[in-house]
């Protein structure tokens, strides 16, 4: 992986004095023969040490902080706002991107994802961003315009990564938190999850209204809050708690919440996450996940109208 | 008619859950359920013994279907999972390595 042709490639640092070599000659009197001597100089130079400030922030997400580094104050400030509230600190992030921002360019947002793993690299392409990932070193390199939806598509797929390979998962729902519980509302867009986001009553804690952060502890499931927004366009809170059950919305005359067989929770589960890569073992990984969640978590189906009556069911 | 051999894709992920069996493709992520028939050829699809052989073993004894109309439907069933490449076909027996499709 070409790390060394980081974003940051323009700092540069000249920390020995110059030394400038000049040269004279002199007739030597003796053989008549022109020979030229070399002068050292050493010249008072001021010392041509400058530092382009490496500008980075921690965007912590899941748990998971993940520090960014741009050269471009106007980019950090673009990423800092972007992922108010979900900034942090840390000295050991599980991952460290730098940033090489391109010329602004036509390539679609909407282009195909590629998401390959070769060698120990992971190789995230899409037509605005063009990233690597190196899960040993936890380092990698995204080349990308100054568009933070590249960034956020790349922190998704790496995300979405990270915890197939520890039994959680990304999945396209609305999720928010309601007396200590967290619910899960998931559908195809136009099922409701920005209608039941909108529904939920003050009390109720909204985590996200498009992708939820799932994440498999020793106790159980645990959802966290993501700033992966959908049309409510609000970032989710910063907070977590237990996962409590996952409803498969559907749109109705009536609210009501229906059992469903564990083979129709699977394959509502399977359709609903967020996985992009082209590989075997995680693909595996992801679907064995996905029946130990149907087999830990209630998963029912939630029909409901347009009413915020449908919270009297939830929590 | 010449024999025909099945096994299961080493690429894909598959579980059986409430009588169905649910199988992943690694190549595309898509998303295959099989029905109780489906299930049980898709089980006994081990790359050695024949399909003619399945059919009459484990349909036939199941189901109240003649041999012939049953071998019918299976091969059709076998061709259509090897064009989703979630099965491979032979019309000789298949070596399968390590991790071939999970049957449970």
């Amino acid at each position: 992986m070409s790390q060394s042709a980081s974003a940051c490639a323009r700092i540069w640092r000249f920390d020995s004095p110059i030394q400038i070599r000049g040269s004279s000659c002199f007739w030597r009197a003796q053989s008549a023969t022109r020979v030229s001597i070399i002068v050292v100089l050493v010249l008072p130079l001021p010392q041509l040490t400058t530092e382009v400030e490496r500008l980075s922030f921690v965007v912590v997400i899941g748990g998971i902080p993940v520090r960014v580094n741009t050269c471009d104050p106007e980019f950090l400030s673009i990423l800092q706002n972007r992922y108010a509230g979900f900034t942090g600190h840390s000295d050991e992030p599980e991952i460290e991107f730098d940033i090489d921002l391109q010329p602004p360019n036509d390539l679609a947002e909407d282009a195909p994802v590629e998401v390959r793993h070769t060698h120990g690299l992971w190789t995230l392409k899409r037509g605005d961003f063009h990233a690597e990932w190196e899960p040993a070193s936890r380092r990698g390199l995204i080349r990308q315009t100054a568009n933070p939806y590249s960034i956020d598509a790349v922190l998704r797929i790496v995300h979405s990564l990270v915890l197939a390979g520890q039994g959680g998962f990304l999945m396209h729902s609305a999720s928010a938190i309601r007396n200590g519980k967290a619910f899960l509302f998931a559908g195809v867009s136009g099922a409701g999850k920005t209608t039941i986001s909108r529904l939920a009553p003050p009390e109720a804690t909204l985590l996200t209204d498009e992708i939820s952060y799932v994440r498999r502890h020793d106790t159980g499931y645990v959802a966290y809050g993501t700033p992966f927004t959908g049309e409510l366009a609000k970032l989710g809170e910063n907070v977590s708690a237990p996962l409590t059950a996952l409803y498969l919305l559907a749109q109705g005359k009536e609210n009501r919440i229906d059992a469903i067989s564990a083979g129709d929770a699977a394959r509502g589960v399977l359709a609903n996450i967020l996985f992009f890569a082209e590989d075997d073992e995680l693909v595996q990984s992801v679907f064995r996940s996905v029946f130990e969640f149907v087999s830990r978590v209630p998963v029912m189906r939630l029909t409901f109208m347009p009413d915020s009556r449908v919270w009297e069911l939830i929590g | 008619m010449s024999k025909l051999f099945m096994a299961r894709n080493p690429r894909v992920a598959a579980r059986a859950l409430d009588g169905e069996m649910m199988i992943m493709s690694a190549k595309d992520s898509t998303l295959f359920t099989l029905n109780r028939t489906a299930t049980i050829l898709w089980q006994s699809a081990d790359g050695t013994t024949p399909l003619e052989e399945i059919v009459q073993n484990r349909i036939c004894t199941e189901f109240d279907v003649e041999a012939s109309a049953a071998l019918e439907d299976a091969e059709k069933l076998a061709r259509d999972l090897a064009g989703y490449e979630i099965l491979q076909i032979s019309d000789t027996p298949i070596q399968q390595g390590k991790g071939s499709g999970d049957s449970r």
